[in-house]
């Protein structure tokens, strides 16, 4: 068999930047990262996030051929978030990106990245055709896909869960380390009370900024009070949340007759949330298919994959086009390594993953 | 209606028709009438207390909505019984295909326009009088419509997630969910909503303003891309 194929992939869309190094069977051969964590009780900026990202990217890409026992010669395509995210920490990634494709002679192809999670999602955990829950700081979405693309069957129509969250954290001022998410997971398990917060399901779409102003605005009277703990809160503010989302998740599957659900993103990786959704899976005789923080969170190699499927059928960049952008959905890229899967075609890459 | 109040639901009598997403659906036979039993069963995920609000809540949404409908000219299935300690209701058996698996049949065996452009403008109908009545369906799939057998006739089913009001923002997102439906359901059908509008233009007074507000709405989706 000749020499795999193998990718860089640069991810940078938010506060983490990362590195991966993949072959096209999902091996992944290295894959390090960084996190901007900011102090307790503050988010993370653009700009600061941006300077972040360039004191640690060429670091964090010497440190992924080193890992991966490779030099520049053995990678055949570079791979970079276009977007959706932060405008200026995605700025970093097309700018290397741009820089060592001209350094090194090789082709550029822009990934999506939220296509990108459902992918890394799909080849970690083997699911084959999902309904796909898509979780993290800045997205919410159920998708499923049909005809050539990742469709958006339900989404939160304001901000995203792990907004919600991180936003909730910082009320509590509760530590960024390692993440917001995180700490709030760890507090709720000592929750013991359940207080009522508004539920809003609209069809197959969320919306958490009405739970967030209300908790917001509650939280501080009720604590002073001593009617409830900062745990309970977050219990209580997790157990409404997910469930909101186990529902829509649970009406995509009824209305598109599918029985396996893969989480992924940031949020995926709460335990609460894939007990939820496990539940809810094992009645309707389904199967969850969920990964954890190496996979779930923001990486580097899962836009290295990602990039690397669209490489081999043929998909590239011109570097004129490398660009970025904020604002770029799910259901806008055509999958068209699906569509060889599809109607059966040998490339080897429907026995991804086993 | 005269109705026995206690519902025939003796060992073997229910047959389970379906599994949705928040209910069990069983036909059964009550009066003598070949009827269907909804039970909306607790959902093991969610904390208790908030899993008895909103299975009670969508009870009494689904039993006060269904029965509003009718009153406004929609047809839905009659009801039969409410039972808010088995949370189940009994309502009417309505024999027929649902409009999604109609249009997937449209999808595979190719587009019977006459047909397609009926449904549609029955969906649109119906869907105007409810506004115009101020009941908002808050869940217009393709699965929660039926087409009756023999008349042809649309059913709306389905108003757990319903509720009453004027305001053109929920009568919007009530037409956004449909749309939305429609597009990740029935790419295949060319452009049945445009056709659903139409018909709902006609029927609404408010169209206008729904419309107005519709239009808003789609563009709130996140990371769109937006232009000007």
């Amino acid at each position: 068999m000749e020499k795999k194929m193998i990718a860089l992939g640069f991810e940078g869309s938010a506060n983490k930047i990362g590195v991966g190094v993949v072959t096209l069977d999902g091996t992944i051969l290295s894959n390090p990262r960084h996190t901007y964590i900011t102090p307790p009780g503050q988010g993370f900026l653009p700009r600061e996030t941006a300077q972040h990202h360039l004191q640690h990217v060429l670091p964090l890409v010497k440190l992924a051929l080193k890992e991966a026992h490779i030099t520049s010669d053995d990678i055949d395509c570079l791979c970079y978030t276009k977007g959706p995210g932060m405008g200026a920490p995605l700025q970093v990634s097309a700018i290397v990106v741009r820089v060592l494709s001209l350094l090194w002679k090789k082709p550029i192809v822009a990934v999506n990245h939220c296509v990108a999670h459902i992918e890394m999602g799909r080849i970690v955990t083997g699911a084959d055709d999902p309904v796909v829950l898509y979780v993290s700081g800045g997205n919410t979405q159920v998708i499923a896909y049909s005809e050539g693309r990742y469709r958006i069957f339900g989404e939160t129509i304001d901000i995203a869960v792990g907004n919600c969250l991180d936003r909730f954290a910082r009320v509590l001022t509760l530590s960024n380390d390692p993440s917001p998410g995180y700490n709030i997971e760890q507090l709720a398990k000592k929750g013991e009370k359940f207080i009522d917060l508004p539920y809003v399901v609209k069809g197959m779409d969320v919306s958490f900024s009405g739970i967030l102003s209300y908790i917001e605005a509650t939280a501080e009277e009720k604590l002073k009070n001593n009617e409830c703990t900062p745990a309970d809160l977050c219990y209580s503010l997790q157990e409404t949340l997910f469930a909101m989302l186990v529902e829509i998740t649970e009406r995509a599957m009824a209305h598109c007759d599918s029985k396996d659900v893969l989480i992924v993103g940031g949020v995926g990786c709460n335990e609460r949330l894939q007990e939820m959704m496990r539940i809810m899976c094992s009645e309707r005789g389904g199967r969850l298919f969920a990964t954890d923080d190496r996979y779930c969170i923001d990486n580097g190699a899962m836009i290295a994959y990602t990039g690397l499927l669209a490489y081999a059928h043929g998909s590239t960049t011109p570097l004129e086009e490398s660009t970025f952008t904020q604002r770029f959905r799910t259901d806008e890229v055509h999958a068209i390594w699906r569509e060889e899967q599809e109607s059966g075609g040998s490339s080897g890459l429907a026995d991804v993953g086993n | 209606m005269e109705i026995d109040p206690i519902i025939d639901s003796g060992n073997g009598a229910l047959v389970l028709v379906k599994q949705g997403a928040e209910a069990r659906v069983f036909e059964s036979v009550f009066a003598g009438k070949r009827s269907i039993v909804k039970e909306r069963f607790s959902k093991k995920y969610r904390h208790p207390s908030l899993d008895s609000k909103l299975t009670i809540k969508r009870l009494n949404a689904e039993a006060r909505c269904m029965t509003k409908a009718r009153r406004l000219g929609v047809l839905t299935p009659v009801l039969y019984a409410v039972d808010p300690v088995l949370h189940t209701l009994t309502f009417e058996f309505v024999e027929g295909p649902s409009v999604k698996d109609v249009f997937l049949g449209f999808g595979s065996n190719g587009v019977v326009q006459e047909r397609l452009a009926d449904i549609a403008t029955q969906i649109g109908d119906a869907i105007g009088k409810l506004h115009d009545g101020g009941l908002v369906h808050g869940d217009l799939t393709t699965s929660n419509m039926l087409i009756r057998d023999g008349t042809n006739k649309l059913v709306l089913i389905d108003f757990g997630l319903s509720f009453t009001s004027t305001l053109p923002e929920d009568k919007a997102v009530d037409l956004y969910v449909l749309e939305r439906a429609l597009i990740s359901m029935h790419s295949s059908c060319g452009n049945v909503m445009d056709l659903i509008l139409a018909a709902y233009k006609k029927s609404s007074k408010q169209w206008c303003s729904t419309l107005n507000k519709l239009a808003q709405v789609r563009q709130r989706g996140r990371k769109r891309t937006m232009v000007g």
